[in-house]
């Protein structure tokens, strides 16, 4: 297979584009979803920039007021709706199947119809650019700001229905990876012994199911508020604004783990194939993402500590934030004990997991100072939370899909991306993330509110600012690198196998790319790691 | 490697090309109409109780993260030097530990409870009673505006909050529109002006000074431009400023003046207010002694009578979105003169 045939495996499968409209292959709606969302992040990407630039320094004029407000509110919207949560759905939509030993997902047109929900929503949500403006609350879109009263026009109506049809596809999805999960693993797969990226599927997938439906009755009546003359974010109707913000976090909080848990899957797969050693304590780090699902409805509102809750319901809401650290120190621990002693392989996608691990502690760390409720009732709105989100999101989520793209990519064209070109990317991406978000803490203690699209010069705020902007083109610069070596890699990139990595799992056990079936043969496996059980007969055992 | 060499030039040439972005932005002339500038408004340089409990606290909590993170970041810089690049038979097949486990979960758990501990004694502190007679304000959030209310001493004011020194101040948060949070870093935490409710929260300043402040709760287009100032005077200066606050403006002198009063009472007076005059329009600030202010349009501006003059001219062009109207097509010239010279008698 590792032959220099170029007649990569998979080929003779229909490839026009009628074929990728009417897929129902579980491969190619994860590609359809990977390339989807990777657009997104690139235009994601560009909104970022674009706030960056105009906060490079004091008193810039490089885009009105309202439009830093849209976009500064699409940018937010676009990454975790249409990039972070759908890219994560996306490679789980590849890769679940080939990791249980499934032909493909329980309900393969549910899955189409997932995709094409998610895309809807993507195109809706974008278009209000044109069609009269976008939405410019904010991507939380707090009542009675995003009520008719305050914001005329129809952007808001557009981020209403773009997130409906969003959500609903992520509903349909979390459906589909559990039923898939549950019900079609090969032979000899106990769903206590589930690869660490399907397992997190399963686990976020819970989230999603138990969670969704609170943002999409936000949204709803929201909807009805502003089209229908109902009042309930209305305080004179007698509504009260609050009410949004309970339910809007009551998804909104989960979703960071819905965002994380499967990126700390991926690295849970790639640290152990190039530490060449089994995960550590594996156990662990699958129940403790079960104990932060549960923590994790519990915690929304601690991101309304300001709003003049009495003590007790801020300290019941810090106490929970703070034991979410526990589970999440069990990962960190677990991870690093997965490569001492280990012979490591620090190639890119290795290189993208320890760096997940490196800057997640940070976000970590300023996690817990934030669930300290004096610490959060000075440091809540302002950039030190903008400085700790993007260590959980970027340092933490982003790390682990790139991860992923260099580890799995092979799998998916066939071919190796170039390691080169994959180390600058990394070295550029990492210098580059902490150049943007580190000094974002420091201008929060400063006193520098998020949000504001322009701010006073002589407040000391200037020179951090500059550092950002300068990183933020930085880590620009490292994307733009990524995405030429996925191109060249595609063409001329060095023909993968079926095995580059000498995995673990399952996946590694067909041809890259795998063939519409997926096996030839129906997998029987025995334990966590079925590829390795040869090579470590007897050790298969574990507590 | 061919690749490296057209990478650093392009990543030095990005970086160039961004240091001289501000300073290509600087060239333009001076701006006179900039936001004005507060001093650094650092959390961890505290004059009030509230604050100095506040910085207290992250110190500790600071000193204990940074112990934390330079374990793991250790721990994972020694993994990855020590065992990288070994052949893959050294590396040691074990599942996991069950004595560590414990430990790791153990240990980071205790910590949480120290923490807890200091989060709920200070928690405790911040929102203790007030001791002794407290002097009330309630600030009330408009689109993007702050106005200040002393309902005991009858005093209504906009943009700057005057409060003596060494008495605790207790606050009222009120919004007429959507949620604005209010936020002194150097003198207390946040707390947000809910519409259709009232916040309370309550501290005490150390030290006089001038203190910058700004709304931290997106609020809309201008949501950056709400910005005020908190101004902490001896005891016996508030008194003498509370007392003159508490004078009605004598009648304008002078022909601008008086001319400017009657197209103020005309124009103007739907909206704002001016004591002793039928003017008590409540949307807009209150402007019995606007020209005792340091600044005006909610900090973006300083208050001096060409600054006047051009926001009375047409607001909207420097504060898109505001509430008032750009009256350069109602009024003259003249009119905008004569304006600015009545309001400069309210002092």
């Amino acid at each position: 297979m590792a032959t220099a045939s170029h007649t990569l495996p998979g080929a003779g499968a229909p490839t026009g584009l009628l074929s990728w409209l009417t897929t129902v292959d579980h491969k190619k709606i994860g590609i359809l979803y990977l390339y989807t969302t990777f657009f997104f992040f690139i235009i994601g990407g560009l909104e970022a920039l674009t706030v960056r630039t105009q906060l490079a320094w004091s008193n810039l004029k490089f885009i009105s007021a309202d439009l830093y407000n849209q976009v500064f509110t699409m940018h937010g919207t676009t990454m975790i709706f249409l990039v972070v949560v759908p890219i994560l759905a996306g490679f789980g939509n590849y890769f679940v199947p080939l990791l249980i030993g499934a032909r493909d997902m329980a309900f393969p047109k549910l899955n189409m119809l997932s995709y094409w929900l998610l895309l809807a929503g993507g195109i809706v949500l974008n278009a209000s650019f044109l069609l009269g403006g976008a939405p410019n609350a904010g991507w939380t879109s707090y009542a009675p700001l995003s009520t008719a009263v305050y914001s005329q026009g129809t952007s808001i109506d557009f981020w209403i229905i773009g997130l409906l049809l969003g959500g609903t596809s992520s509903t349909l999805g979390a459906i589909n990876f559990l039923v898939t999960t549950i019900t079609m693993r090969c032979p000899g797969m106990k769903m206590t012994e589930l690869p660490m990226f399907a397992w997190s599927m399963v686990v976020t997938s819970v989230m999603v199911l138990f969670s969704t439906p609170m943002i999409t009755v936000a949204l709803l009546l929201l909807f009805l508020d502003r089209n229908f003359g109902t009042v309930y974010f209305s305080v004179p109707g007698g509504g009260d604004p609050l009410i949004w913000q309970n339910l809007f976090w009551f998804y909104s909080h989960p979703a960071v783990y819905i965002m994380v848990l499967p990126a700390m899957g991926i690295i849970s797969e790639v640290l152990p194939v190039f530490s060449r050693k089994p995960l550590f304590g594996y156990q662990f780090i699958a129940w403790s993402s079960v104990f932060i699902m549960i923590l994790g409805f519990s915690v929304w509102a601690h991101h309304m500590f300001q709003v003049g809750s009495p003590l007790q319901v801020d300290t019941f809401f810090a106490t929970a934030s703070m034991i979410i650290a526990v589970p999440t120190g069990i990962k960190i621990f677990n991870w690093i004990g997965t490569m001492w002693g280990g012979a490591l392989k620090l190639t890119t996608a290795m290189l993208f997991a320890i760096g997940f691990i490196a800057m997640f502690v940070i976000g970590g760390i300023t996690g817990v100072s934030l669930a300290i409720v004096p610490i959060n009732w000075q440091v809540h709105d302002t950039y030190y939370v903008v400085g700790h989100l993007h260590y959980v999101l970027f340092g933490g989520s982003m790390f682990g899909i790139f991860s992923g793209l260099y580890y799995w990519g092979p799998k998916i064209t066939g071919r190796k991306l170039n390691e080169t070109l994959g180390k600058w990317h990394f070295w550029l991406h990492t210098l580059g993330f902490n150049l943007t978000f580190f000094g974002m803490h420091i201008l929060g203690l400063l006193g520098m509110p998020r949000r504001i699209y322009t701010y006073a010069s002589g407040q000391g705020w200037d020179v951090l600012n500059l550092i950002s902007t300068i990183g933020a083109f930085t880590i620009a610069f490292s994307v733009l690198l990524f995405i030429v070596n996925w191109f060249v890699s595609l063409r001329s990139g060095e023909v993968a196998g079926d095995d580059p990595w000498g995995g673990a799992t399952l996946e590694w056990a067909t041809s890259s790319p795998p063939p519409v079936h997926n096996f030839d043969k129906v997998p029987t496996v025995k334990g966590l790691n079925p590829l390795w059980a040869d090579a470590h007969p007897g050790e298969q055992s574990h507590y | 490697m061919k690749i490296r060499r057209p990478l650093i030039i392009i990543a030095i040439a990005l970086f160039v090309l961004l240091v001289a972005l501000p300073v290509m932005a600087q060239q333009g002339e001076p701006c006179t109409t900039c936001p004005v500038s507060f001093d650094t408004p650092s959390v961890l340089d505290p004059a009030s109780d509230y604050a100095a409990e506040s910085a207290k606290l992250f110190w500790f909590v600071f000193w204990i993260a940074t112990g934390v993170f330079v374990l793991v970041e250790t721990l994972l810089i020694v993994a990855v030097f020590r065992f990288r690049n070994r052949p893959a038979s050294e590396a040691v097949q074990i599942h996991g530990n069950t004595k560590l486990e414990i430990l790791w979960t153990s240990i980071p758990a205790l910590i949480l409870v120290v923490l807890l501990g200091f989060t709920l004694r200070s928690m405790a502190v911040i929102r203790a009673p007030v001791k002794g007679e407290p002097l009330k304000v309630v600030a009330v959030g408009h689109q993007w505006w702050w106005e200040f209310q002393y309902p005991d001493l009858g005093v209504i004011t906009a943009n700057q909050m005057i409060v003596p020194v060494g008495q605790p101040i207790e606050m009222e948060l009120r919004s007429v529109d959507v949620q604005h949070g209010f936020w002194a870093p150097q003198l207390f935490g946040k707390m947000d002006a809910v519409p259709g409710r009232t916040n309370r929260m309550s501290f005490t300043v150390t030290e006089a000074g001038e203190y910058g402040a700004q709304c931290t709760q997106m609020c809309g287009e201008q949501h950056a431009q709400m910005r005020f100032q908190i101004i902490a005077t001896p005891a016996g200066e508030f008194q003498t400023w509370a007392a003159g606050q508490q004078q009605v403006p004598p009648p304008p002198e002078g022909e601008a003046a008086v001319r400017g009063q009657e197209i103020f009472l005309l124009r103007c007076s739907a909206c704002h207010t001016v004591g002793g005059t039928v003017a008590a329009g409540r949307v807009g600030p209150n402007l019995t002694h606007v020209s005792g202010r340091d600044f005006i349009a909610g900090g973006i501006m300083p208050r001096t009578d060409d600054n006047l003059r051009q926001w009375v001219q047409n607001a909207p062009s420097f504060k898109p979105g505001t509430l008032m109207p750009d009256f350069s097509i109602i009024l003259s010239p003249q009119d905008m003169t004569d304006i600015v010279a009545y309001l400069s008698t309210l002092k």
